[in-house]
């Protein structure tokens, strides 16, 4: 018996170890680790609720939440990008909290109002072009400008975009193609665009680092992590294109059946207030913060120097309209490019 | 039996009677439960009295039990008694769990009953009617009568079955699913299991891609057959040559299996990436162009072999150790030369070696998720495949069902290949009988071919690593290499004040990690060794299908048995998420593997009449195991122990979705700071995580120490 008393005796220094658990707010936080540290340390202070907080992507969560469903070992959800909110909230994985958003900016309040209350609006990303400018220089290429440059032939092989079946951010790009030029004419420049692109990275975020590191030349994605890279010292160009560009709204939501739904409004309440909006230039946060008051760095993006569309949420964060819009990327896009291994 | 049933029976009943029944607020062991045990924690007879009337159902087996051991009958009947006991208490209970859930019941059952997680006494309970069970069944003359094997057994196939079959079914059973939630059919199984994009060979004609299924098998078999063969010129310059920097080159072999994911692709990207290090040189020097070839096959397998030549190594070199000097003297006596008796003795005693080490490394890769992930391209793996059928843009959590069982046909194929190359032969080498133990030194080609492999793969593990060190000091590793310790201080700082707080960011999750990881691997390598144990010395019905079943978690993609253990362990009757437990025992099922197969390596070179000879002299099969097998497992404890206390430290994929805001793991935060593009950070925790790590498998290295097999280790003089 001597494999059971170890077996026994481990499981009883494990249930030891997972025993000492207070009752505190869990939240998971898909915002960048400093931010989430930061905002759990600063909600503590000035709560005196104890928080324990752990960093997830938006479609781990997504897929966490839904497999807890009934049970939930999370009270609230902050940060990320807002679709896996929406879904969320159509899904009744998320709960409203009744939090009020008067004072919060127009479209925090439209994805509000659009989720029936489960997801508030806390920051918007802009979508971005970003070029490394010691590639482009060495192989005397034009600095691209627009999003109709990146289909131009002699960017072959040079371009990096993300693949939207597993990207929120491509799929972003994808919905604002078309909103902008229209479905046929969107995925026409899609194909054409694929011609140059070099891989199709799973990660949304993968294109910008790649091309901070000169591994590829051009790429496609949020505005806040290429002013991030471009502040480590990367020699990075940011583009904002010309025909206008589209953003996500990044959210908070509260998860249904929480035991701790008190708390999870407070945290809802406190994120949206300008005065813990404001802390997150500590840390370097370049996203544009919901609340009109909450102080920006100079150098993050700004929303009225950028031509921007009008994104429409419920149209394009509709499950219908997704699996439609990426079955004709698979099959007019995808067999296009991401295939050059040079 | 009598007295193993008996005292079985007592545990059982006080479990059932006096500790609490249900989890408790607080956990079993801060004993908090003590006082509210009239309240929330009563025991399952106390619920029974009151609310819970279902609970009486486990007494009824421990009645029966009692019935069969107080009623003085022949001893079969006793035991057949003890059988049904045991039995029918632990369907009863399990019954009643599956069946009374939190939220209600299945099946209409008990209107308004519900119930929480089972805990300690539900454990202890079910614990004793188990091992009621298999002492009957040994009662009843199975497994020689030997309470202790039929109890080993019994506990083993209960564990697997808990944590191995039952999550794995929630996840499985997708892959019948229909679309559009239609409920489940077999109907749209076998076109999207071989559906074409899965199984394109289009790369392998010509022009366009290959599907994620024989890209897979394709990798899997380069990284197998290169592995194993990179382990065996390891293994073979340790023990087959006097090469003098021996220990240094044993720090190298085993230092990328501790390495965080992420980190070695991260340096083969600065080093081999198109603005590379390496590409630069041969750009400036050559003037070759510089490409992307690092992105795809080549560049996954690089990684795959880097990361997977230690497991190869830890499994050979037990077994190219213990090939007896005997045979291969007996072979240079009937004047073969050296390259006869390695080609014709001592490489076919080698088999179980090699058969292991290739079924790892095949394994290993098809599961591998980090690699891909990063190096990949466009080059797509099952593995990457399933992740995003479960995170990407659109759920699809029936197509990586779908994949997986794709992954486990495989694994399966693998698995039955290596069976039949190893046959029905005997590999039995360390016998007892007293021999020279001077083994045979290598032929000189075959030396300088170790060499010329293993040597430049050292020297490469050493830059390698070198650049990991050097980054974690530097800026902005390849842009700014201004020397700094910022990326420390921010990670692990410390203040003095009142006492030492540790202040930095990464503290907490480096505690969280190690203890999950020091409790995690001990309990590996032992259900992995009692694995290997039954497998090898002992016969029983449904042997191949339980070492099979064995390997399940090892196949499946991390992510998969991630959700899986959420979907399984989130509700009643087990309740185990957003506990540091289910870290941990998600660790011993995913590694025990690796346990197994280094022990059965290793155990089929031990000669039965070991075992046999203390048997003859008394001793049980417990005390045979621990005095005779154990002290000649060494080199196999030392590697499940190893590779277990790595893995879980290192293991990314399977934890993402299990750890929670109390129970953070070190992976997960460096992923989190690789995401967000501050490598500094990331490769800091990584550098300090592999010296942590180092530590320790040099201390467990000391503590276990080498088996001494002969009196004297030496090798031919060349």
């Amino acid at each position: 018996m001597k494999t059971t008393l170890i077996s026994a005796l481990a499981l009883a220094a494990a249930m030891a170890a997972s025993g000492a658990s207070a009752q505190s707010l869990n939240v998971v936080c898909s915002n960048e680790q400093a931010w989430c540290d930061l905002m759990a340390q600063n909600f503590k202070i000035d709560t005196g609720i104890d928080v324990a907080m752990v960093r997830k992507s938006t479609g781990e969560v997504l897929a966490q939440i839904r497999a807890e469903a009934g049970n939930p070992k999370i009270d609230v959800w902050w940060g990320g990008t807002g679709d896996p909110h929406l879904i969320a909230a159509n899904e009744n994985l998320t709960v409203a909290s009744g939090v009020d958003v008067s004072e919060q900016l127009g479209w925090s309040q439209n994805m509000t109002e659009m989720s029936g209350g489960k997801a508030v609006g806390v920051h918007v990303g802009l979508l971005g072009i970003l070029y490394n400018t010691e590639v482009l220089a060495e192989k005397g290429l034009p600095a691209p400008a627009c999003w109709k440059d990146l289909a131009k032939p002699e960017y072959k092989g040079e371009v990096t975009v993300s693949n939207p079946q597993s990207s929120g951010t491509a799929y972003t790009q994808l919905a604002t193609l078309v909103q902008l030029f229209g479905e046929d004419e969107a995925f026409k420049m899609l194909a054409d665009i694929g011609q140059n692109v070099n891989q199709n990275t799973k990660s949304g975020s993968a294109p910008s680092k790649m091309a901070a590191r000169a591994e590829t030349t051009i790429a496609v994605g949020f505005m806040h992590d290429m002013v991030n890279l471009k502040k480590q010292g990367f020699p990075v160009e940011i583009v904002s294109p010309c025909e206008g560009t589209g953003y996500e709204v990044g959210a908070v939501s509260v998860i249904a059946n929480t035991p701790n739904l008190e708390a999870a409004t407070k945290w809802v309440e406190y994120v949206i207030s300008a005065e813990a909006q404001s802390r997150g230039l500590e840390v370097g946060v370049f996203n544009i913060p919901s609340h009109p008051a909450a102080e920006t760095d100079p150098e993050a993006p700004d929303m009225a120097a950028v031509k921007l569309i009008d994104y429409d949420f419920a149209t394009y964060g509709a499950s219908e309209t997704r699996e439609r819009l990426l079955a004709r990327w698979e099959a007019e896009v995808k067999s296009k490019g991401g295939n050059f291994e040079q | 039996m009598r007295r193993t049933a008996g005292l079985w029976l007592l545990i059982g009943l006080a479990g059932y009677a006096l500790l609490p029944w249900y989890m408790v607020a607080g956990g079993f062991w801060s004993f908090g439960w003590i006082s509210s045990l009239g309240s929330d924690a009563r025991p399952a007879l106390l619920w029974a009295m009151e609310a819970r009337g279902w609970l009486w159902l486990p007494l009824l087996g421990f009645a029966i039990a009692a019935a069969a051991l107080a009623l003085r009958r022949d001893h079969l009947t006793t035991a057949r008694g003890l059988v049904l006991g045991g039995g029918l208490g632990l369907a009863l209970m399990a019954a009643q769990g599956l069946v009374i859930l939190g939220n209600g019941t299945r099946f209409g059952l008990l209107d308004g009953a519900s119930q929480p997680g089972m805990g300690g006494g539900a454990f202890v309970t079910a614990t004793a009617l188990l091992f009621l069970l298999t002492t009957g069944i040994s009662g009843m003359g199975r497994g020689r009568g030997d309470a202790f094997i039929t109890g080993l057994i019994g506990a083993i196939i209960a564990l697997v079955g808990i944590f191995v079959f039952y999550p794995m079914s929630f996840i499985l059973i997708r892959a019948f699913e229909l679309r559009g939630g239609a409920g489940l059919g077999v109907s749209e199984f076998l076109p999207r299991f071989f559906a074409p994009e899965i199984w394109s060979a289009a790369c392998l004609t010509g022009r366009g891609t290959c599907g994620a299924a024989l890209n897979s098998l394709l990798l899997a078999l380069a990284t197998a057959t290169g592995t194993t063969l990179m382990g065996l010129a390891f293994a073979l310059i340790f023990t087959r040559t006097n090469f003098r920097a021996k220990k240094l080159l044993r720090v190298l072999t085993i230092l990328p299996i501790i390495t965080p994911p992420f980190v070695i692709g991260l340096v083969l990207i600065l080093l081999f990436g198109r603005a590379g290090t390496i590409t630069e040189f041969f750009s400036d020097t050559f003037g070759w162009e510089k490409t992307r070839w690092l992105y795809g096959f080549y560049g996954v397998w690089l990684a795959q072999m880097l990361s997977f030549t230690p497991i190869a190594f830890l499994v050979l070199i037990g077994v190219v150790e213990g090939v007896s000097p005997s045979m291969e003297e007996a072979s240079q006596t009937l004047d073969a030369d050296r390259w006869q008796t390695f080609r014709f003795i001592s490489l076919p005693l080698m088999r179980p070696g090699l058969a292991n080490a290739f079924l790892l490394g095949f394994i290993e890769s098809l599961a591998d998720f980090g690699n891909p992930l990063v190096l990949g391209g466009n080059f797509n793996v099952l593995s990457t495949e399933i992740y995003f059928a479960i995170v990407g843009t659109v759920a699809d959590p029936a197509n990586a069902a779908i994949l997986s069982l794709i992954l486990l046909v495989m694994t399966l194929g693998a698995f039955l290949a290596q069976r039949k190359w190893l046959g029905r032969k005997n590999y039995a080498t360390v016998t007892g009988k007293a021999d020279s133990g001077r083994n045979a030194a290598l032929n000189d080609g075959l030396r300088w071919t170790c060499y010329a492999v293993a040597l430049p793969w050292a020297a490469f593990t050493l830059v390698l690593y070198l650049l990991i060190v050097f980054g974690s000091f530097v800026k902005l590793w390849g842009y700014d290499h201004t020397l700094t310790f910022e990326h420390y201080t921010r990670a692990f700082g410390i203040v003095y004040r009142n006492g030492i707080h540790f202040t930095g960011a990464a503290w907490n999750s480096y505690f969280t990690t190690l203890t999950i990881a020091a409790i995690a691997a001990p309990l590996t390598a032992a259900v992995g060794l009692a694995t290997a144990y039954l497998l090898v010395r002992q016969k029983f019905a449904g042997k191949e299908a339980f070492e099979f079943s064995t390997m399940l978690s090892f196949a499946i993609p991390g992510t998969v048995i991630g959700v899986a253990y959420v979907m399984a362990f989130n509700f009643p009757p087990i309740e185990l998420t957003a506990t540091g437990l289910i870290l941990i025992i998600v660790f011993v099922f995913r590694n025990m593997p690796v346990g197994v197969r280094g022990g059965i390596a290793a155990m089929s070179q031990l000669d039965k009449s070991l075992d046999e000879a203390s048997i003859t002299l008394g001793a049980n099969s417990a005390t045979t195991l621990r005095r005779v097998i154990l002290p000649l497992m060494g080199p196999a404890i030392l590697a499940a122990l190893t590779y277990s206390f790595v893995r879980a430290i290192t293991s990314v994929s399977a934890v993402i979705f299990l750890v929670s805001a109390r129970y953070n793991m070190a992976t997960s935060f460096i992923v989190g700071r690789v995401e967000n593009g501050e490598f500094g950070i990331a490769i800091a925790y990584a550098t300090v995580l592999i010296v942590t790590m180092l530590v320790a498998i040099l201390a467990l290295q000391l503590i276990i120490g080498r088996r001494k097999l002969r009196r004297a280790d030496r090798i031919e003089a060349h």
